[in-house]
């Protein structure tokens, strides 16, 4: 098979840098990035045709008889990691294909292709710009310990991290992944990074590698840094802030000038879609038992499917938009923690959005005149069962994934009811 | 040698020249066959005629250019000179009624140079240089980590310089049309070229408002 420039781009950039690893990539069902490495000897092989794995040990790849798979490099992707490996291992992520050579329906790539190539279809570019918030501790123990008692832009000396937020962000900008800004964030220990918009593919591989960057560059100096949506009880969860928009050809589709708030019929359409289905989608935006400690009142995290400009309740924020600036005209989607995978969460946002503007629906009351307030769901098991009952999230998921999501979403809810927590034990047993 | 000629249905003097400069001329349909149909030992340069129109003929060279790598003779009326002075991807040209000898001689000239590169391998703007051979680009003599399409939207700047490109058009010469992130893409590669070239060399790019970006 013959080498496109692309491809051959990659081979000669592996021999000219003395590349000795080259790093596949790919996620599970959940998210957790998965890597196997292949040596340059292997590379054109890869590129051409693909390499093969055994997929049954990978959560949601295993069907008995579907074990071999093979990982086809996204030449596209290619980079040269830039951290503690001397330069010399790069990456690729991989679409995943079984040995006849069709898509695998449980690679999450595969699935956000697929939703992107509708919204394709109708005519538009589907664009996410993120704020992905993370903390950092001493360590992964159960006890997590904060490294400092900062808040919300602050500066030296409380904000002892600094110098690991500017190193991944270099580490991000070599990585091709620009940041627009980072700052402390509201709970003690909580950084920020704001992610430059782009398309909704790359960005999801952007933040698949972003989360492995920090924890590398935290790493590096010895600390643990976690995306775990809740970790300390009576501060801010950490959130993955969506800002969301669709482009026609050149045109940012959700800005319309002659609207006094500058955004479009079809924005409101699309946020009608996000907040008539955003209790169907939570499982997959919010997908943690723990996601669930984060959504509630008083955090600054989105509760009731409705939408403001200021209100923190609702999960669809309006941005202030700037003068004549077309092109950053967005809608905020606000439900998305960090340990959620952004292939699938991409996948649902868009088609909550993309069934709004093809149903037309309307745009409720935003919240602080709504008298009737629709809730996310509370707990894990609320937002499964909501799933459960979706067509639109069967639909964009496809049967592979949304069945067997399911399957183990609700065996880690049947774990943690028979888990007897610490708040039971302190509050039930001296007095009953 | 053999020798990619388009149109399907060339003019018999053009096959005549390229017989009698040492060629065996193959008639194609479009790049595909340029690609299918490539011989083990590779072809000549391409012959690429302004007809139907000049327009299809650009649009084919441009592609036998890019998706082949091989070098493209346009061969065009006197009148349509001015046309093709901002096309890129047409290696030279030469003028109709043929000159034989002129013919051969460029078609000589144009087959030296390896996988349809120019005989200059580096191109350099400042302290920056890119090697079209094997696709590195270095910064003040520092390797610089490109994805392929940021080294490519860089070489088109470097090649294309102190003249103001529409995102359409960016998209059209450096992405081609099968795209698919829609046109931010362009923003969004320049924003990443800028962070790479650093701080100092990112202003080499400048935004030119509601039109594009200008490079150098």
């Amino acid at each position: 098979m013959s080498m496109n420039k692309q491809q051959q781009y990659v081979l000669s950039t592996v021999e000219e840098r003395g590349i000795r690893f080259i790093r596949l990539w790919f996620t599970d069902i959940l998210g957790s990035l998965k890597s196997f490495a292949i040596t340059p000897a292997e590379l054109e092989v890869a590129l051409t045709e693909g390499m093969q794995f055994d997929g049954s040990s990978i959560d949601g790849f295993s069907r008995d008889q579907e074990s071999d798979m093979l990982a086809m490099p996204d030449p596209t992707t290619f980079q040269i990691l830039p951290w503690r490996t001397g330069g010399d291992v790069a990456r690729m992520f991989c679409d995943i294909v079984r040995p006849d050579g069709t898509s695998f329906a449980g690679d999450p790539r595969v699935v956000l292709r697929r939703n992107l190539e509708r919204a394709h279809e109708l005519g538009y570019s589907f664009y996410v710009g993120p704020e992905v918030e993370y903390f950092y501790f001493r360590d992964s123990s159960p006890q997590p310990e904060v490294l400092d008692q900062g808040g919300y832009f602050d500066l030296t000396p409380l904000d002892v991290a600094q110098e690991y937020r500017r190193e991944t962000i270099m580490a991000l900008e070599r990585l091709s992944i620009p940041v627009e800004s980072s700052h402390h964030e509201v709970s003690p220990s909580q950084h920020e990074l704001d992610l430059r918009h782009t398309d909704a593919l790359n960005m999801a591989d952007n933040l698949v590698t972003t989360r492995l960057a920090v924890k590398e560059v935290a790493m590096e100096h010895g600390i643990y840094a976690t995306f775990m949506p809740k970790p300390l009880e009576g501060h801010d969860g950490s959130g993955l802030h969506l800002h969301l928009s669709l482009f026609r050809n050149d045109e940012n589709a959700f800005y319309d000038a002659a609207e006094d708030d500058h955004l479009s019929p079809l924005a409101y359409q699309f946020m009608a879609g996000l907040i008539r289905h955003a209790p169907e989608i939570t499982a997959i935006t919010n997908q943690w038992v723990n996601s669930y400690k984060r959504l509630v009142e008083g955090f600054d995290a989105p509760v009731y499917a409705s939408w403001g400009r200021r209100d923190q309740s609702a999960v669809v924020r309006v941005p202030t938009p700037k003068k004549g600036k077309a092109s950053s005209t967005r809608v905020e989607y606000r439900a998305p923690d960090p340990a959620c995978n952004p292939y699938l969460a991409f996948s649902v946002i868009l088609s909550a959005g993309l069934a709004g503007i093809e149903n037309g629906y309307e745009i409720p009351d935003p919240t602080d005149v709504a008298t009737e307030r629709v809730h996310l769901p509370t707990t894990l098991a609320d937002a499964l069962d909501a799933m459960q009952r979706s067509a639109l999230v069967k639909d964009a998921l496809g049967d592979h994934v949304f069945e067997w999501f399911l399957r183990n979403k609700r065996r880690e809810w049947d774990r943690y009811q028979q888990h007897v927590s610490r708040f039971e034990l302190e509050n039930y047993l001296p007095v009953l | 040698m053999l020798l990619p000629i388009y149109p399907p249905d060339p003019t018999p003097n053009l096959v005549d020249a390229a017989v009698e400069a040492g060629y065996q001329p193959v008639p194609v349909a479009g790049v595909d066959d340029v690609i299918e149909r490539a011989p083990e030992s590779g072809w000549a340069p391409a012959l690429v005629e302004a007809r139907p129109d000049l327009g299809t003929a650009v649009a084919i060279a441009q592609k036998i250019a890019d998706e082949a790598q091989l070098p493209v003779l346009l061969v065009i009326d006197r009148s349509m000179t001015d046309d093709i002075a901002a096309e890129g991807g047409i290696t030279d040209f030469i003028l109709t009624p043929l000159d034989r000898t002129e013919l051969r001689v460029r078609l000589a000239r144009l087959g030296k140079a390896p996988n349809g590169t120019s005989a200059t391998e580096v191109l350099s703007f400042r302290d920056l240089e890119l090697n079209l051979a094997t696709y590195q680009a270095t910064v003040a003599g520092v390797p610089s980590d490109l994805t392929y399409m940021e080294y490519e939207l860089l070489r088109f700047f470097v090649e294309n310089p102190a003249r103001v490109w529409s995102r359409e058009q960016l998209l059209a010469k450096v992405w081609g049309y099968d795209y698919f992130g829609g046109s931010r893409t362009v923003d969004v590669h320049v924003r990443r070229l800028r962070a790479k070239l650093g701080e100092e060399r990112s202003s080499w790019i400048t935004t030119v408002r509601s039109v594009g970006y200008r490079f150098g």
